[in-house]
């Protein structure tokens, strides 16, 4: 059931003609994701993707569509002529993927254990450490990062 | 309770459509979309593996969370390139962007 959600709203947002209703297709994909790592065990990472990725980054992919869209009056093609060799791709790379997938044994199926925000914590703020530090830094320069691209350039220096 | 395999087919099959639009889509943002689509089905991946894998350290669960703020900040400085270059060029479509090669 999440399943379809997921594969349908990534099906949608590939295919919709208009990029609005693509931006709203992704939500609905990502939103089944949070219920499937729900399922599985771990409702902290579906609490992070409702709040990342619902949250955050759905809302600034929708501002950025408004901001870029002059009007939908005329909506362009909206694939290249090189569907066939990207389709060729996709379904190559499914097929090599799966194929590998289910020739590997797995082992025998196991209970799943749910994640606690306890036993998260002590491991990330023990052996990953330092990736958790390096994020921040990373983070902090993305946002400089961004302002600085998206500022609107002075008189004096267009670039 | 469905199976390993199957979680990571859906994560596969999500990876597939992500590549796809990536390379068929014209739309600059929408190939961001899908390259967090491709981000999306890796992470589900991680997570199954977490939850299905040994007795285990949770790592693919801090795994998915370190990828899910790696991708913010990709999101964020790439949607600011395609602002500004929108800015520049007037249009969304990556066909128009051929600067390079004329």
């Amino acid at each position: 059931m999440l399943a379809i959600g997921v594969i349908g709203g990534g099906l949608a947002v590939v295919t919709l003609r208009n990029i609005i209703h693509s931006a709203v297709a992704m939500m609905v994909c990502f939103g089944s994701l949070a219920g499937m790592y729900a399922l599985l065990g771990a409702p902290i990472i579906a609490a992070a993707q409702v709040l990342i990725y619902l949250g955050a980054i759905s809302v600034l992919i929708l501002f950025a569509i408004m901001l870029s869209q002059a009007g939908d009056a005329n909506l362009p093609a909206p694939f290249h002529q090189q569907v066939p060799f990207a389709a060729l791709a996709a379904i190559v790379l499914f097929g090599l993927v799966t194929w590998a997938i289910v020739q590997t044994n797995w082992g025998a199926a196991v209970e799943v254990a749910v994640v606690t925000v306890e036993a998260l914590a002590a491991v990330l703020f023990t052996i990953y450490a330092l990736p958790f530090e390096i994020l921040s830094l990373l983070l902090l320069a993305a946002i400089i990062g961004a302002i600085y691209l998206a500022r609107r350039p002075e008189e004096d220096e267009r670039i | 309770m469905p199976s390993l395999e199957s979680y990571l087919i859906v994560s596969a099959l999500l990876f597939a459509i992500g590549a796809f639009g990536f390379l068929a889509r014209r739309n600059a943002i929408l190939m961001l979309i899908c390259i967090e689509l491709m981000l999306n089905g890796v992470n589900l991946s991680l997570v199954a593996f977490n939850a299905y894998g040994p007795a285990s350290d949770n790592a693919g669960a801090i795994f998915s969370l370190l990828i899910m703020a790696v991708a913010a900040a990709e999101v964020t400085v790439g949607l600011a390139l395609v602002i500004a270059i929108i800015r520049t060029r007037q249009t969304p479509e990556v066909d128009e962007y051929s600067d390079l090669k004329e």
